[in-house]
Order: structure tokens, then sequence, then C-alpha cells
């Protein structure tokens, strides 16, 4: 008997109504995620994968369909600090330190100021960014301030992870090495990540599941269940599994593609 | 020093024209003088000099054109003459110890100054409430907007008088509050239009990240609107606060006041005095100059705090 998962969508539907019509963003989509899952979510541009993570944050109402977040109604779970949302821009405010930034959530939820210090120390290390707690935003390189933004969103404990695109505007080295990091966080902290990309290698590397999504109307066309270890070195992307798995991705992808041209 | 440079550039090129300009201002009040006086000029008759254009007369009376600086009621004063009339009512009065006496500037402008504060702090408070209730409420903008702009199409020079005249007829004594009814009446636009623009700066993903942190109204204003909103807010303060220095000096003007700037204005222009107009005139350009720079100064040391200077 396993436990009830973490997210569970069923039936899923969007529909944004527009100037010029309707627009399907989500339909029929039904996922499960279990508790300390890494799922990726991965398709062409407008195939729901940022309005299906926003659902799940309750920043977007579905116009159909069940989602529950730890069993809760997403806006139930929200107030229930359920999870930390990374977007894709950093979007770190540039008139606050890192420290301040990441301090930011903790205010809010009312956290004291002994528990804040703490907890700002704690997630810098963890993000390997100790000693800039007093910098400025625009001191940081790109890199740095996104793993300041992914600092931001584990300083209040969230079991849940949900993160929209983090690394899509850094170059490859930089993302690469940042991949690794979070593969390690994931590991340290048991969360459970919920991650868009649009890089087939990334979302292989990272996943324990990967779902693929097809746009017009957005929906899921394959769900692959990852054969390989948690414990990933950066070169097992040159192993035979990673690469059969990178297939099966680009396959699905390519499906959905062909289906639209139809 | 480098960044003195080009402004005193300029400063001497406007006084190189403003010189310039002298002679031909005030070569006919010169000849009319000298005339009265007994001296020859040439033509001579104010009616017959009246159908000759202005360098004629200067190339006709070269030698009183070396007057034309030294007039003691020109249509036009040199920019020292303004100088020495400026300092005579103000620094020369301190040092005489009598500073603060009804016919020095420095009084007059600390009259000015009082109410322009006034106003400037009322006009503040009214576009700040303003650019927040705009904020919040959709509907507001649709209610208020428009009488906003409607109220800044009105010359102020024509409501000026009401605003005394209803105010006193609500027994509301001294000119202090009307005054700085219309000084507020004029630099509440810039400030409410400059923070209803900063306070909705924000990105949707800036908002949204709130959102997630389940923050409320009053939350995402305090940390993230308003601090967001600080660069729009210096820059609507120094066009207000010039704003209401204008609406004080407006103020004074029609009202009979008899005291400060617009006040000295007024009275230089009825006893035909122009040196005391223009000193007057110079003394609010530097109030305003110093009113900026002040704001500039506290813009500074914010920003600085918030790592903004590079
Ligand atoms: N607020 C909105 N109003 C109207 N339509 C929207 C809105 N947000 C998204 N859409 C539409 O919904 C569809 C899905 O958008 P979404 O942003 O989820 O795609 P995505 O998979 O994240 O794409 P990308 O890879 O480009 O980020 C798109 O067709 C988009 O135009
Ligand atoms: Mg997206």
């Amino acid at each position: 008997m396993t436990a009830a998962p973490v997210i569970s969508a069923k039936d899923l539907s969007l529909v944004f109504h527009t100037g010029d019509g309707d627009v399907h963003a989500l339909k029929d989509v039904t996922l499960d995620i279990e508790k300390g899952e890494f799922v990726s979510f991965i398709g062409p541009s407008g195939c729901g994968k940022t309005t299906f993570l926003r659902c799940i944050a309750g920043l977007e109402q579905p116009t159909g369909g069940t989602l529950t977040v730890n069993g809760l109604s997403p806006d139930a779970a929200r107030r229930a600090r359920a999870y930390g949302y990374v977007f894709q821009a950093a979007g770190l405010y540039p008139w606050r330190t890192i420290g301040g930034n990441i301090r930011l959530p903790l205010e809010i939820m009312g956290f004291s100021r002994a528990e804040q210090e703490e907890r700002v120390a704690r997630v810098l290390e963890l993000v390997e960014l100790s000693g800039f707690e007093k910098k400025f935003p625009w001191q940081l390189s790109g890199g740095m301030q996104q793993r300041a933004s992914i600092a931001r969103a584990l300083s209040f404990d969230a079991d849940i992870l949900l993160m929209d695109e983090p690394f899509g505007a850094l170059d490859e080295i930089v993302r690469d090495r940042l991949n690794e990091e979070l593969l390690q966080l994931w590991a340290r902290t048991e969360k459970t990540i919920g991650f868009v990309t649009h890089s087939i290698p990334e979302a292989v590397y990272l996943s324990t599941k990967i779902v693929v999504m097809s746009p017009r109307p957005g929906r899921i066309t394959d769900v692959i269940d990852s054969p390989l270890p948690r414990e990933r070195p950066l070169d097992i992307r040159d192993s035979r599994e990673f690469i059969e798995i990178a297939h099966r991705v680009r396959d699905g992808l390519r499906a959905g593609h062909a289906e639209e041209a139809l | 020093m480098r960044a003195a440079l080009p402004v005193l550039v300029v400063l001497a090129l406007i006084g190189a024209l403003w010189y310039a300009a002298v002679p031909f201002m005030n070569i006919r009040v010169s000849l009319d003088l000298a005339e009265r006086m007994g001296e020859t000029v040439e033509p001579e008759g104010v009616n017959v000099r009246r159908e000759l254009s202005v360098p004629t007369l200067l190339l006709n009376n070269p030698g009183r054109i070396g007057e034309t600086f030294r007039l003691e009621r020109p249509r036009l004063p040199t920019p020292g003459q303004v100088l020495s009339e400026l300092w005579a009512t103000s620094g020369a009065m301190v040092l005489e110890g009598r500073g603060f006496s009804k016919r020095s500037l420095i009084y007059h402008g600390w009259i000015t100054l009082r109410s322009t504060l006034s106003g400037f702090a009322l006009g503040l408070a009214l576009g700040l409430a303003g650019a927040v209730a705009i904020t919040y409420a959709r509907v507001v903008e649709r209610s208020l907007m428009p009488w906003a702009i409607i109220s800044q199409t009105i010359p102020i020079v024509a409501l000026a008088p009401m605003i005394v005249v209803l105010s006193s007829q609500i027994g509301v004594e001294g000119r202090g509050l009307p005054k700085a009814i219309i000084s507020a009446y004029l630099c509440y636009f810039p400030i409410l239009v400059g923070m209803v623009k900063g306070l909705n700066s924000p990105s949707d993903q800036q908002l949204d990240l709130l959102k997630t942190y389940s923050a409320s109204g009053f939350q995402s204003f305090w940390k993230l609107r308003l601090p967001a909103s600080m660069p729009y807010l210096f820059a609507s303060l120094k066009v207000g606060i010039a704003a209401a220095l204008v609406g004080t000096i407006v103020g004074e003007l029609p009202t009979g006041a008899i005291s400060g700037l617009g006040a000295r204005i007024l009275i230089g222009d009825q006893f035909g005095t122009p040196l005391a107009i223009w000193a007057a005139l110079l003394a609010a350009a530097i109030l305003a100059g110093l009113l900026v720079t002040a704001l500039d100064m506290v813009q500074r040391s914010v920003l600085r705090r918030r790592g903004m200077a590079a």
C-alpha cells in the first residue's frame, strides 16, 4: 500500500476565454505525483506546462476536473505553505540584498527575527551562496541570482518545489552545474519537485518521471518512468539507458507534432 | 567639477545673451530720460523716436549705449543689477542684522517657502491617497481620473482668487490656508500620475510570487508596490515641489497679499520698480533650485541605502 499521491490531477481542464476565441490550455490532464518524485514537464511552446504548474500553485483556476495537493485544494495547500515556486526569471527585488530577498517570504509568513536569520544562513549554504548575503542582486551573475531565487523558495521548508524553466536563460555550462546541484539538493531535502523544461537532456538527467505534453489542446501524450538510479553523476548522460529514454522523449514530442500536422 | 562645467558654460551663454539684449530693450527709456535732463539726443522728441526702429536709435546714439546698463528703472536690468539688488535686499540686510525685516527677500522667501511646504504636504497626501485608491480599485480610476485631468485644465490664475474669496467666506483667517490649497491643487497631479505608474510597476511575476506566499494586500503594498514605486515617487516629487512653489506665488499675486515673493513681484509692478520684480523672480528661482536639490539629496541617500548606486 503506497501513500496517497502528493499531487493528483484528474481530467483537469482549463479554457482561457480570449478576445479571439477559446484557448484549451489544458484538456483532460490526469496525473499522479508521488512524494519525493522529480517530475519534468516537457513539450513544445504553448502546450500548457506553465498553466499546469500554475494550477497546482493555485495561481490559475481550472475550468474542469479535480486537482488536489497534499489532499487539499490548491488554494488551501498554498495557504498551508505546501510549495515553493521558482519562476523563469529570478525576479529578485533589486532594492533588497540577497539575504533580504530570501527573508521576504519569511517576513510575510511571520517567522521570528532569529529564525529568519538562521533559515537564511541555512538555505544560502544549501545553494552554495554563503558569503553573498549582503550583496545586492546586480552584483551577482545570472546563475547565482537563480540559485538565490531557489534558496528563497526553499527557505520556508515547503515539501513541494515547483520550477518553471528555472535555468532556461542560462548557458549550458552553468546549467549543467546547477542541474547537478539541484539533484544533490533534492537528494538531501527529499522534496517533491515539478520541473518545466524545454531541454530533453535536462529532463532525462533530472527526473524520475518525465511528462511529455503536446499543444492545442494542451494534454499529456506520454509519461515515462525513468529507470535511472537516483544517484546520477553527470556522465550518466553517455549511458545507453539515458540515450534510450532521451529517444523515447523525442519520439513522444515528434508524435505530438505529427498529430498536429494532420 | 566636471559636472559643473557644462552648467557654467550655459550660464555664461545666458549671461552674454542677456547683456547683449540690454541696450536694445533700454535705449528708448535711456534717450527719453537724457532728453528730459536737457541733453541732446538724436533725433529729438519722444514721438519722432517712436517712428524709428531700435537698431536705428542705437546707431544714432552710440554714446548713450553705456547708460542703458546703468538705468535706475530699466525695461531690462542687467544680471549684475539684479544680483546687486538681490544682495541688497537679502545678504546685506542680514549683515546689518535686519535679515527678517519686512523689506528683506529672506523674510518674503520664508513666507513663500512656508506655504509651499504646507501646500506640498497637502498635495502629497492627496496624490498618494488617490494613487493608492486607484491602484486598489479600478472603479476609482474611472470615476476619479477624468476629474483629476479636468482639474489641471482650469487656469490656476482664474481659480486662485475664487479660492481666496471662498475661504474667507467660510471664515478662514489669513492667507495661509488658501495659498496652501492653491499650491496643493497644482502639485497633487504629478504626484498622483507618477505614483499610479510607480505602484503599478511591479511585473505580474513579482505579484504572483507574493501570491504564492499568500501575502495580504497590505503586505504586497508594503513589501513590493511601495518600494518599487520609489524612483517614480522622487521624479514626481521634484515636479510636484516646483509646481507647489508656482502655485504659492500665483496665490500671492491676485489677492492683495503683502508678504511673500509673489506679493513682491506684484508690488514691484505697481510701483514701477523693475529691479524689485527681477530680484524677487531670481529669489523664487533660487528657492525652487534649493527645494529640488534637497529632494535630490534625499533621493540619493534613499537609493544608496537600497544598493542602487553603482
Ligand atoms: N492568461 C492567459 N490568458 C489567455 N491565454 C493564456 C493565458 N496563459 C496562457 N495562455 C495560453 O494557454 C496556452 C498554454 O500556455 P502555457 O504558458 O501554459 O504554455 P507553456 O507550455 O508554458 O509554453 P512555453 O513553453 O512557451 O512557456 C497557450 O496557448 C497560451 O497562449
Ligand atoms: Mg511556460
